[in-house]
């Protein structure tokens, strides 16, 4: 599926319901390529750190698609992977500047992470595989489409290791939507003294491995459910024919 | 063995060198584009974070003067080993010295650096001790933060002569400090660092405060 939908050619038309079912699901940068771990494991021990980075990384890929697909005349294929390099790394530290300049707060804690966008393969791979090879609207609904992949992957971990590692939801939503939000933060289970294996990086190993379970346990329930529909449709036919 | 040059579309070299040249130049006048639109409003939030410490520290209605702006930067191997770069910022009021913020490091936390602002008033008590940055491990050595515990609120009103000086370390050491619970190399460096910048404030305490504002001196 990832093949089928890298080798698109710039003249055919691009389904954007198989580019966002492959972005969030199919091939889900997070989840089933495993792409970015570094990042993703790292800052994703509360829900807001991870909406953070993931904001950011869905912004990069959007832009970053949308730049390699305007820049395709110039792209030679000898050039090409330095060209990648160049535009990916010069969007990320306009996000960066952005970011320290208005969210400042939430900057200091990501830190070293948002830099780190550059070095995230799957944005370099989406280039590569998808952007250069298709009109920028595409692109950018690629960029979209994977990106928010990831950021829901990334969401779903914070919420999992915040919830086990304090017993809250949202805490310190404050630094991303400014002194009103502080209101936002859910207390799920009061008095609660921590779980410390669920914010230190062997709970985010474990934490991804049970969504990675959970993904393929969903997926394989889904793939059952159609084929049995189909099973089920065909022998329908086959008795049609027989009465 | 000849190994044999990977033919790419050589016919004219000099395209590819000018694609990949636009495509510096575009990036690089992008980034100075949004560096001169950004740089200002990042330094006043930088700004704002410092005086937002040091405002920890030091309440507003005890200095009169920008102590954010009142500062210089040195080293002494001595006091603040392996050539860290201390500043001290000086609170003022009415010109006359009131107390200095000394940012610093204790270097041998449990996992390496912890940094401090310890703010020294001109008796020589300490105002109040804060950690801005550490590494140390969560649920054991993080109790050196204030949002977390109430430890590093020991060192109010603590001098080189409340407890004395050899009363000055952890518990474990026999000195006066509580440990934490499962740790004691988090607390025992902070307790170590904040007495030796103690000591280095009892003996340049005059340079402290006379020193003008934004210069480096080595020591």
């Amino acid at each position: 599926m990832t093949l089928a939908s890298a080798s698109t050619s710039a003249n055919s038309k691009v389904n954007y319901r198989q580019v966002f079912a492959d972005g969030l699901w199919h091939r889900n940068t997070g989840l089933v390529t495993l792409l970015g771990l570094c990042p993703l494991l790292a800052v994703s021990n509360t829900v807001i750190n991870a909406l953070g980075l993931g904001m950011a990384t869905l912004l990069t890929l959007v832009v970053s698609n949308v730049c390699v697909s305007l820049a395709r005349p110039l792209l030679r294929p000898e050039i090409r992977i330095p060209a990648y390099v160049v535009i990916i790394a010069s969007v990320v530290t306009v996000i960066q500047l952005l970011m320290q300049a208005w969210f400042h707060d939430l900057y200091r804690i990501l830190g070293i992470f948002i830099p780190l966008i550059v070095t995230n393969c799957a944005i370099i791979g989406r280039a590569e595989a998808f952007a250069a090879r298709n009109r920028p609207l595409a692109a950018a609904a690629d960029g979209l489409a994977t990106g928010l992949g990831f950021c829901l992957a990334l969401v779903a971990l914070g919420a999992l290791r915040e919830l086990l590692g304090f017993g809250t939801l949202l805490r310190q939503a404050e630094l991303m939507l400014g002194s009103w939000a502080s209101a936002l933060e859910l207390v799920l289970i009061s008095d609660y003294s921590g779980f410390l294996l669920a914010l230190l990086p062997a709970g985010a190993f474990i934490a991804l491995g049970l969504l990675v379970a959970a993904r393929n346990w969903l997926d394989a329930r889904m793939q059952a459910k159609s084929q049995n529909s189909h099973v089920r449709q065909a022998s329908l036919r086959e008795q049609g024919g027989e009465a | 063995m000849e190994n044999k040059p990977i033919r790419t579309d050589s016919t004219q070299p000099w395209r590819s060198a000018l694609a990949l040249g636009l495509v510096v130049i575009i990036g690089t006048a992008l980034l100075a584009a949004v560096n001169g639109l950004t740089r200002a409003r990042i330094t006043d939030q930088e700004q704002r974070v410092v005086l937002e410490q040091l405002q920890q520290i030091i309440p507003a209605e005890l200095h009169d003067n920008a102590l954010h702006r009142d500062y210089y930067d040195f080293s002494a191997d001595t006091a603040f080993p392996q050539g860290q770069i201390v500043t001290a910022y000086r609170a003022r009021k009415q010109g006359q010295p009131v107390a200095v913020i000394l940012r610093f490091a204790a270097m041998d936390g449990y996992n390496g650096r912890i940094n401090l602002l310890a703010g020294i008033a001109v008796t020589g008590q300490l105002i109040g001790v804060r950690v801005t940055s550490h590494k140390e491990t969560p649920g054991l050595g993080d109790g050196i933060e204030i949002e977390r515990s109430d430890w590093i609120r020991a060192f109010n009103g603590k001098s080189l002569q409340q407890p004395t000086l050899e009363q000055w370390a952890v518990q474990r050491d026999g000195g006066s400090f509580d440990q934490m619970t499962g740790a004691t190399i988090t607390p025992r460096a902070v307790v170590n660092a904040v007495k030796r910048a103690l000591l280095y404030f009892q003996q340049h305490q005059q340079e402290l405060f006379e020193t003008p504002a934004h210069e480096i001196t080595e020591k």
